[in-house]
């Protein structure tokens, strides 16, 4: 029987790139995608490495700049917020609502194109004129408008991957109201699509505004517009406003599929049917929606008035309880469940930790009182990291194992997934539990250098970043092995219910054989049935 | 829009005309952003907003209003008489949409001209020297209109491309798909410039 | 693929004459009040006649009036979301 993996439509290479079949384009996406995120990781161990460099420091401030701005742009725009959706959603979307593809197939093919030539823009501005923009992945004005070094091509860049994230958007939501298959009503989804389709929504409907934003930058600096320019009247405070107005909900397309992952993940391991389905999907629509009214928690020091300040505070403490109500119900299937800590599970089960951490700590932030002390320290940079990192990028580890068999037809070494997971789970929080400390302190973020009392702070975190390279490196590695010399995979490994699970390993091009017609509800367990 | 690469065949008519929509409804926050600049700055400039308008010709843009109404009617024409059979009527109304859409540009190159004539366009010397809710207010009014004429032309290029599909029968009174979304782009664009007519043109 | 029965309706040509001609009265009368009432009518006249005509765009060149509900819902949907984020906006803007 022959999958998706065999010859292509035209061979080689360009069957590939040239294919318009979303399980390759998923694939597209995974292997671009590390790639960026690995040179993502290594300007973060470089930006570690300075500040244990203290004295002198290893590089100057201008590169050090230029480092975390470089190390927000890739990660965010080319890593975490493609995400899940650019990779599972393309590739297991389709599958899990019983359809042959998605419902535009060559737009998709177009996203990832987009994706690639935003990528290479923005490297590009690493290398031309004055260099790569140091203003930070924020890009404010007016800062962002005099900077000599390369804004506006790095702010071009992102342009064009919005237009991959808005295009996957509206493909995704398209094929979820049209291509479900028969008796597969909106309740009868697994939850993994509720997620998605939330996801797409602020996809399609957010980026626009950065959109626009992002031409409004490039007009500045070319035309001399003048909207945010304080000598010509302009509010650079409004500039801010249209910058958050997208770039919350963004953390919102960050996580949501994590958390849809997990979900899935969680009752197959557990093998027990998820506790309050209905509430698991409706939540996932309730952040995305008040996750679109609270940006101006970003913006509490920054001049905004009081009245504004007190009615965002009170929308960011809302917009915590759908995200809690999801970590009660994933509790909740666990609670008398047959729990198997396989490696999906165990960085799932991770994922839910590092996650509440992370939502705990914003929580914090939302507090007016506390806002003002934490505000640009560390406190904030290890709490995004915590749901970054601990939770999206997490999410993404738990669902690259957990589909891995399914995509590639190979499994992986179990053990040395585990075994990654230690200096994974221990280098991740000797980072970024670190920097809830330092900011608490004191420690500014976005500086080259720190103040002696600091230091040991900054060492502990340094060295913890190590460890958690090294335990990537180790996750990865151990893939890639299994990517070519791995043994064959089962159909069904973990024992899954969705319908993933029920068609062959890798899957054949056109998915299914016959369409299925759906009878039930998701994620019902035969607790007799052979794992 | 056509899969053919996908396994099934079938053609669906409205989850192409859903996926236009969803693509419409990214123009209208785009658009959007720059609208809430406008609404921003306009609560912080009241007066210079309000009179602004005295410098832009109004002519000029009612004229291009009327313009993009006969535009939106002869284009919805095209779709009803392309269903009911009436090739012709439809090229007609088609091509006559892309002209009044080549008037409305060419419309503008006047009116900005003008105003690049009277020393007003971003970054000019003259420019600086007025008041700041002045200098906001034709920043706006260049980036709003200035896009808006960009998704002119983009709309123009798009209805031409149907056109020529239209006249070699790739789309047809029963495939006509392709030229609703295309005309439901162009009517997108008429709205868009219903709302701008009066925030620039029509103050006092 | 025959596409005209379940998506049959076709806006007659007298629809479309007839929201043309209210669409350019409704222009007529807001050019009006702008030019000879001044404060007291020209704004409240751009608040009304303005989403009419936009209404009258999306309703029925548009075809959204003969659309499922879904799609209207969606709509209205997105229009409100900007709207929202207005007003919230407005919650700085007016009190700075």
């Amino acid at each position: 029987m022959s999958s998706f993996l065999d010859e292509g439509k035209r061979p080689g290479i360009l069957g590939w790139i040239l294919s318009t079949d979303h399980k390759r384009i998923g694939i597209l996406y995974l292997a671009s995608m590390l790639f960026l995120f690995f040179i993502a990781v290594a300007i973060g161990v470089l930006m570690r490495i300075e500040q244990l460099t203290l004295n002198p420091p290893l590089f100057a401030p201008q590169v050090y700049n230029a480092f975390f701005t470089v190390h927000g742009v890739i990660m965010i725009f080319m890593f975490v917020l493609p995400g899940l959706p650019a990779v599972f959603g393309n590739f297991f979307m389709p599958i899990m609502i019983g359809a042959r593809d998605v419902a535009f197939p060559r737009l998709n093919l177009m996203s990832w194109y987009f994706f690639i030539a935003g990528a290479a823009i923005v490297i590009s501005s690493l290398f031309t004129g004055n260099g790569p923009p140091d203003t930070g992945w924020t890009f404010y004005a007016p800062f962002s408008l005099k900077s000599s070094t390369n804004v506006s091509l790095g702010v071009l860049g992102a342009f064009v991957l919005g237009f991959s994230s808005i295009l996957t958007g509206l493909n995704f939501i398209t094929t979820i109201h049209r291509l479900r298959a028969p008796g597969m009503t909106w309740h009868r989804m697994p939850l993994f699509i509720w997620s998605l389709y939330g996801t797409a929504w602020i996809q399609l409907l957010a980026t626009p505004i950065i959109g626009i934003t992002l031409l409004l930058i490039i007009a500045e600096r070319l035309f001399g517009i003048g909207v945010f320019d304080p000598a010509k009247g302009g509010d650079p405070l409004l500039y801010q406003h249209l910058f958050w107005i997208y770039s919350h909900p963004a953390v919102y397309i960050m996580i949501l599929p994590a958390m849809g992952a997990i979900t899935e993940i969680i009752p197959t391991f557990a093998h027990k049917t998820i506790f309050g389905y209905k509430a698991i999907a409706y939540s996932s629509i309730a952040i995305a929606f008040f996750g679109s009214l609270v940006w101006g928690h970003h913006m509490f020091t920054s001049g905004m008035s009081e009245t504004a300040n007190l009615v965002f505070s009170l929308l960011t403490f809302i917009v915590a309880v759908p995200s809690a109500i999801k970590v009660f119900n994933w509790t909740a299937t666990l609670y008398k469940g047959s729990v198997e800590v396989r490696p999906p599970m165990l960085y799932a089960l991770t994922f839910i930790f590092l996650f509440s951490v992370g939502g705990l700590t914003g929580l914090m932030q939302g507090a007016l009182a506390v806002n003002v002390q934490l505000h640009d320290t560390y406190f904030i940079v290890g709490h995004f990291h915590y749901v970054m990192f601990g939770g999206a990028g997490m999410g993404f580890l738990a669902a690259v194992l957990y589909w891995f068999p399914k995509m590639f037809g190979k499994m992986f070494n179990e053990r040395i997934a585990a075994l990654a997971w230690v200096p994974i789970f221990i280098g991740f929080n000797m980072l970024y539990f670190s920097m809830l400390v330092l900011g608490y302190m004191g420690m500014p973020r976005r500086y080259f250098t720190h103040l002696p009392q600091y230091h040991y702070g900054h060492t502990v975190a340094s060295i913890g970043s190590f460890i958690l390279a090294s335990g990537l490196i180790l996750f990865f590695a151990n893939l890639l092995v299994a990517l070519f010399k791995g043994r064959k995979a089962e159909q069904n490994p973990w024992g899954g219910v969705t319908l993933e699970w029920q068609i062959p390993t890798p899957p054949p091009t056109e998915n299914f054989s016959e369409i299925p017609e759906i009878k039930g509800r998701p994620y019902v367990f035969n607790p007799e049935a052979p794992r | 829009m056509k899969n053919p690469s996908a396994v099934s065949v079938h053609k669906d008519y409205e989850g192409s005309k859903l996926g236009m929509w969803l693509f419409l409804f990214t123009e209208i926050i785009l658009f959007g952003g720059l609208f809430i600049l406008y609404s921003a700055y306009r609560s912080r400039y009241p007066i210079e907003f309000h009179d602004g308008g005295q410098h832009l010709n109004v002519v000029i843009g009612v004229a291009n209003t009327v313009i993009l109404l006969t535009s939106s009617l002869t284009v919805a024409i095209a779709i009803t008489a392309l269903r009911k059979g009436n090739r012709r009527l439809s090229i007609f109304c088609l091509s006559a949409t892309i002209v009044l859409g080549i008037a409305f540009l060419m419309d503008k190159y006047v009116e900005w001209s003008g105003e690049i004539h009277h020393g007003i366009y971003p970054n000019s010397p003259e420019l600086a020297l007025r008041p700041q809710g002045d200098q906001i207010f034709f920043g706006l009014y260049y980036s709003m209109t200035g896009l808006h004429g960009l998704h002119v032309l983009a709309g123009i290029l798009l209805l031409s491309l149907i056109l020529v599909f239209v006249i070699r029968e790739k789309v047809t009174g029963t495939d006509f798909n392709r030229l609703e979304n295309a005309g439901l782009y162009w009517h997108l664009v008429d709205v868009i410039w219903i709302f701008l007519l009066p925030l620039f043109y029509l103050a006092a | 693929m025959e596409q005209t029965e379940a998506h049959g309706h076709v806006i007659p040509y007298r629809v479309l004459a007839r929201v043309w001609v209210l669409l350019i009265l409704l222009t007529a009368v807001l050019v009006a009040a702008s030019r000879l009432y001044h404060e007291t009518l020209s704004v409240p006249a751009m608040l009304i006649i303005t989403p009419v005509k936009a209404g009258l765009v999306f309703f029925y060149f548009m075809h959204l009036k003969y659309e499922k509900t879904y799609l209207k819902a969606l709509v209205f949907m997105t229009l409100g979301l900007l709207v929202l984020i207005i007003g919230l906006l407005f919650f700085d803007v007016l009190n700075r």
